[in-house]
């Protein structure tokens, strides 16, 4: 397969033909990792996601809130897909809605989440005081099971959707900083920050523009894993009743509302935890891939 | 170990104090008075500055005193310790199948790598460590206690009662727990096995005639188990989190059900209490488990 015109010439010879060279190996990189089965389904499943959450009020003919009495607990059929919970809400719009809160929640702690990281870990990297001490907070909050950590955030805020967001955020903010600052330290002994320093570029341009690109292929493949977290995480706090107030259609409420029904309708309970599963297995199984090609180190 | 406790006493008392919202304005409700509020805050002691409140709480700490519940006024130590054995029961028995499943899982896809076995046993490992922990528990209920009645779906008896019947109580929630790590122990020890199979040392002892049973587990188990190790530290600490959900699926009246319940009453000594107490468990499982890196491989010295 490996062609010989195509690997970068390195030196002084190869003149300014390089960066489209390096381009295009970068190019085959992308291609391969798309012909890989587990990045297809991943991708798939994230858009199927999107999709469902940007047009969940065009998809169904119900409300996600609508409540019908005399339907209620029906099992999966022609008229509500996936059933009716214990109010005749329609599961599969509720699911649909419950989409749109997955992303909401997974996108605004993958964004929080890298903000804040990424500035810690190029400040802990710029400054080595800061480094260490961050680095021992670090490590004291990553010992600490994520999930009560979350909780006691929230039993101090109180239970909304922005402090869920915000409790979950503050859990990976760690994750993404040491990441980042792990990068950063190994990229200042490289010889074109070395350059860059030598030529007289001041340490926040050098950090800003030679640095923090690169930090940027181990925060995607966090991001990832983040954005799954967050998604069962959020179900879980809600299941537990410390989440998204009752009657939200979000994923973990539905579910946390249909364990009362188990037995005479297992369907309010059964196709959410699949949503939860096949979701978050996609994003598993892209950061598994992402992780081949932007972080080779770690694999 | 003492740092971890330090970061996270700290950060516990930050967040548990430093946020709008008087807790005795919860436990009053809606009727309340402000005089009633400023009597209260008085008598719990929250209209000290904060720095004083923290000096005072630590000094309490250091004395083995957690304060007392906002709820019920009993002393937080020993509601704790009244919910202790179903959570360490619990923890323990769910990191016995986690391992029994993940290890063995582990080893066979590394030594049968790239065959249907690997892929099966991966496949196996990425949808354990994908379902919700949660669902895993109410679909175990659903089968196992409530269409099979084989086993009690909530509950708890404890081992001073019947020690008989603890076990039953504990299968579905430890395998709930369990399962889920099973997956990344197994994807771990086999790429530590993975690593180990090509070292030099494997290749001598498969070429001077050892049988390959022999070199897998005599070889190169021994010495990627020492790096499997920490991954199972790691799965033993997020389980003491995760028992959190299981008790509440299970209705097990452990400390992680404790936690919902102080969460749920904004009982903030409690809370208080019961997160240190987990992170107090965090910190001694680290420590075990560089205990046991030392007796498993003897280039490792302490001191």
């Amino acid at each position: 397969m490996a062609r010989p015109k195509d690997i970068p010439v390195q030196g002084r010879a190869a003149g300014p033909k390089v960066s489209t060279k390096v381009r295009s190996v970068r190019l085959r990189a992308f291609r391969r990792w798309l012909d890989t089965p587990a990045t297809v389904v991943g991708l798939t499943v994230l858009l199927l996601l999107l999709l469902a959450g940007l047009l969940a009020p065009f998809l169904t003919p119900y409300g996600p809130a609508t409540i019908a009495i005399r339907e209620r607990l029906l099992p999966p059929g022609s008229e509500h897909l996936l059933g009716t919970d214990h109010l005749g809400r329609d599961i599969a719009t509720r699911m649909l809605f419950g989409a749109r809160l997955s992303v909401a929640v997974g996108t605004l702690v993958v964004i929080f989440s890298s903000a804040v990281g990424i500035a810690m870990g190029l400040l802990g990297g710029y400054n080595r005081r800061f480094g260490d001490l961050m680095m021992r907070m670090i490590d004291g909050i990553m010992a600490f099971p994520g999930l009560v950590f979350a909780l006691a955030l929230i039993a101090a805020l109180g239970s909304s959707f922005f402090n869920v967001v915000l409790a979950l955020s503050f859990v990976y903010v760690p994750r993404i900083a040491r990441v980042v600052h792990a990068s950063v330290l190994s990229l200042r002994n490289e010889e074109y920050v070395v350059a860059a320093e030598a030529l007289g570029g001041r340490e926040a341009r050098v950090l800003l523009r030679h640095i923090l690109p690169n930090t940027l292929g181990p925060v995607v493949v966090q991001s990832t894993f983040i954005f799954a977290y967050a998604v069962i995480a959020e179900a879980s706090l809600s299941f537990l009743g410390v989440g998204l107030p009752p009657g939200t259609a979000s994923w973990g409420v539905i579910l946390s509302e249909g364990r009362n029904y188990m037995l005479g309708a297992p369907w309010i309970t059964l196709f959410p935890g699949i949503a939860i599963f096949v979701l978050v297995l996609g994003l598993n199984l892209l950061g598994d891939t992402l992780r081949d090609i932007l972080d080779p180190k770690v694999s | 170990m003492v740092a971890t406790m330090l970061v996270v006493a700290t950060l516990v008392f930050i967040v548990t104090n430093l946020i709008p919202g008087s807790p005795a304005a919860l436990i009053l409700g809606e009727d309340r008075t402000p005089e009633q509020v400023v009597e209260l805050n008085r008598e719990l002691g929250l209209d000290r500055p904060a720095a004083v409140r923290f000096l005072l709480w630590a000094g309490q700490l250091i004395r083995g005193d957690f304060g007392r519940s906002l709820f019920n006024d009993r002393s937080v130590a020993q509601v704790i310790y009244s919910r202790l054995e179903p959570t360490i029961l619990l923890t323990l028995s769910s990191a016995v199948i986690a391992v029994l499943i993940g290890i063995p899982l582990g080893i066979l896809a590394a030594v049968y790598q790239r065959t249907v076995l690997d892929l099966g046993a991966m496949a196996v490992a990425l949808v354990g460590a994908a379902i919700p922990n949660f669902w895993l528990g109410l679909l175990l209920i659903l089968a196992f206690a409530l269409r099979f009645k084989m086993f009690p779906s909530a509950g708890y008896t404890s081992l001073s009662d019947d020690p008989g019947a603890t076990w039953r109580y504990l299968v579905l929630p430890a395998i709930t727990l369990g399962v889920s790590h099973a997956g990344v122990i197994a994807r771990m020890s086999r790429a530590n096995l993975l690593e180990v199979l090509q070292t030099d040392y494997v290749r001598t002892a498969r070429s001077k005639g050892l049988r390959e049973r022999v070199v897998v587990n005599k070889h190169a188990f021994r010495n990627a188990l020492v790096p499997t190790l920490s991954v199972v530290g790691i799965a033993l600490a997020l389980m003491i989190g995760g028992s959190v959900i299981t008790e509440s699926v299970f209705a097990v009246p452990g400390v992680g059900r404790l936690l919902i319940e102080s969460v749920l009453r904004r009982d903030f000594p409690m809370i208080q209490g019961v997160i240190l107490l987990i992170a107090m468990l965090v910190a001694l499982v680290n420590l075990l488990v560089d205990l046991t890196y030392a007796l498993l491989d003897p280039r490792i010295r302490y001191g």
